[in-house]
């Protein structure tokens, strides 16, 4: 096995982290991974050896999961199931905000969500995310402003004084 | 302004340091608006990097390491795949995609509420008594049986074996302490609930199962500007049987496929446990 196989298998847990996210539930989410571990595999002749396999692997991610959501598969919009051992999540406060975070994630058009998802959860820099997402650094920091905005008004519709003059965009309340 | 916006970005995401650091902490010094939304934006990314962690330590599944080393995969065949194997095994995943089978019974929904509330408009009168077409939250309640109540990989949202955080967190939602009834005595499990959009405000539905795996849904909404408390009302498609009601803030319904008689004793025994639970001020 090759030092690149290796290092994918090292990538394994970063990227079912990202798809659990991503889609409605861990069995979707899998399949996503494994997609992605499959194009990786027939594609790794086109990875330059050196290279950031990280970001090209969610590069091949965001790809699949950009066309596949044309041709749903993965299922995106549902919450997630119960994931098993999640009797040992943190009491109900935390429990609950950390579900309503889920949902309000959900509710952002995909590519905000996958934006501030590489830069919250696999920390990249903006630069990489540009790289990843295949459009300019200017496009990756205006889709975080919206997304962090969205995301503040879903989670505190009442939080005043939002500065940007976006629609108030209210999901349940 | 885009500079500002970027080092806002930045000093969210902890990348600032230096000279940048110290001139952008002025300038946050000098505009609170500005500081609660960075402060805002800061607490949320901390929130993000604390989602689905347990992943991380999770062992991987041999199909994953398999795919990693380039090992054919075990979903499709054990050959490598023909065009055809995975054609016909990517059509195996569609047929089976929950969203397809959501659409269809949403679909479906739509066809039965709308044959439910015509039902309901065109009741002859005196059919039974004192008919009345039911509250808006009871459409939507049937409605919501009828697309989740057959679901099979996600009937709800959050499942029964985390019951305190279900309850706490609908309960926060809907902004009143909620009450799951308990109907094991009868042979009814529950399954979980889910929160759903309603026109005013935020809605609960739980969700039970019996020994066959017929379903029954509680439905709970603000019941808004109606008035009072009521009785029980019962009213069918000829297949969808609900009973509702209102009491205090909210209403209530109970949804299922089944006889008039067995949802009432349900009805019943749900009202005697959610009062119970919550007297009536005095």
């Amino acid at each position: 096995m090759s030092p690149a196989h290796d290092a994918l298998i090292v990538l394994i847990p970063r990227l079912r982290r990202y798809a659990r996210v991503l889609c409605a539930d861990a069995a979707s989410a899998d399949d996503l991974v494994q997609d992605t571990l499959e194009r990786a595999c027939e594609r790794l002749a086109q990875w330059r050896s050196g290279s950031d396999l990280r970001a090209w692997s969610f590069a091949i991610m965001h790809n699949l999961f950009v066309s596949e959501t044309r041709r749903p598969r993965y299922r995106l919009e549902v919450a997630a199931d119960a994931a098993p051992g999640d009797a040992t999540f943190d009491p109900g406060a935390s429990w609950a905000a950390a579900h309503d975070l889920e949902r309000a994630l959900r509710a952002l058009p995909l590519a905000q969500r996958q934006a501030l998802l590489l830069v919250a959860f696999e920390d990249m820099s903006y630069d990489q995310v540009a790289t990843v997402m295949g459009v300019p650094l200017g496009t990756v920091m205006s889709r975080l402003s919206r997304a962090r905005s969205r995301l503040r008004q879903l989670l505190d519709p009442d939080a005043g004084g939002a500065p940007r003059a976006a629609p108030r965009l209210r999901l349940l309340k | 302004m885009t500079a500002d916006r970027d080092e806002l970005h930045a000093w969210v995401d902890g990348r600032l340091d230096g000279e940048r650091l110290r001139r952008f902490e002025q300038r946050l010094d000098a505009d609170p608006a500005l500081r609660a939304e960075a402060q805002a934006w800061r607490s949320q990314t901390e929130a993000l990097k604390g989602l689905a962690r347990d992943v991380l330590d999770e062992p991987l599944p041999e199909r994953l390491t398999a795919a990693a080393q380039g090992i054919a995969p075990g979903r499709r065949t054990a050959n490598a795949p023909g065009r055809e194997a995975a054609a016909s095994a990517d059509a195996v995943r569609r047929a089976r995609d929950p969203r397809l089978w959501l659409a269809a019974a949403t679909l479906a929904a739509l066809a039965w509420t709308a044959g439910w509330i015509s039902h309901a408009r065109f009741a002859p009168p005196g059919a039974s008594l004192a008919r009345t077409a039911p509250p808006e939250f009871v459409r939507d309640a049937v409605a919501a049986h009828v697309v989740y109540a057959p679901e099979v990989r996600h009937p709800v949202e959050v499942a029964a074996t985390q019951h305190e955080h279900l309850v706490q967190w609908l309960s926060k939602r809907l902004g009143a302490p909620l009450t799951v009834p308990s109907l094991d005595a009868r042979g009814w499990s529950l399954v979980g609930g889910r929160l759903l959009p309603g026109a005013d405000g935020a809605r609960a539905q739980f969700m039970y199962q019996d020994a066959s795996g017929a379903r029954l849904t509680l439905y709970v909404a603000d019941a808004g500007g109606l008035s009072g408390d009521t009785a029980f009302r019962f009213d069918s498609d000829g297949r969808i049987a609900a009973f509702y009601w209102i009491d205090g803030r909210f209403g209530y319904t109970l949804s299922a496929q089944t006889d008039r008689a067995t949802l009432l004793a349900l009805a019943e025994e749900v009202y005697r446990q959610l009062t119970r639970a919550s007297p009536a001020p005095a």
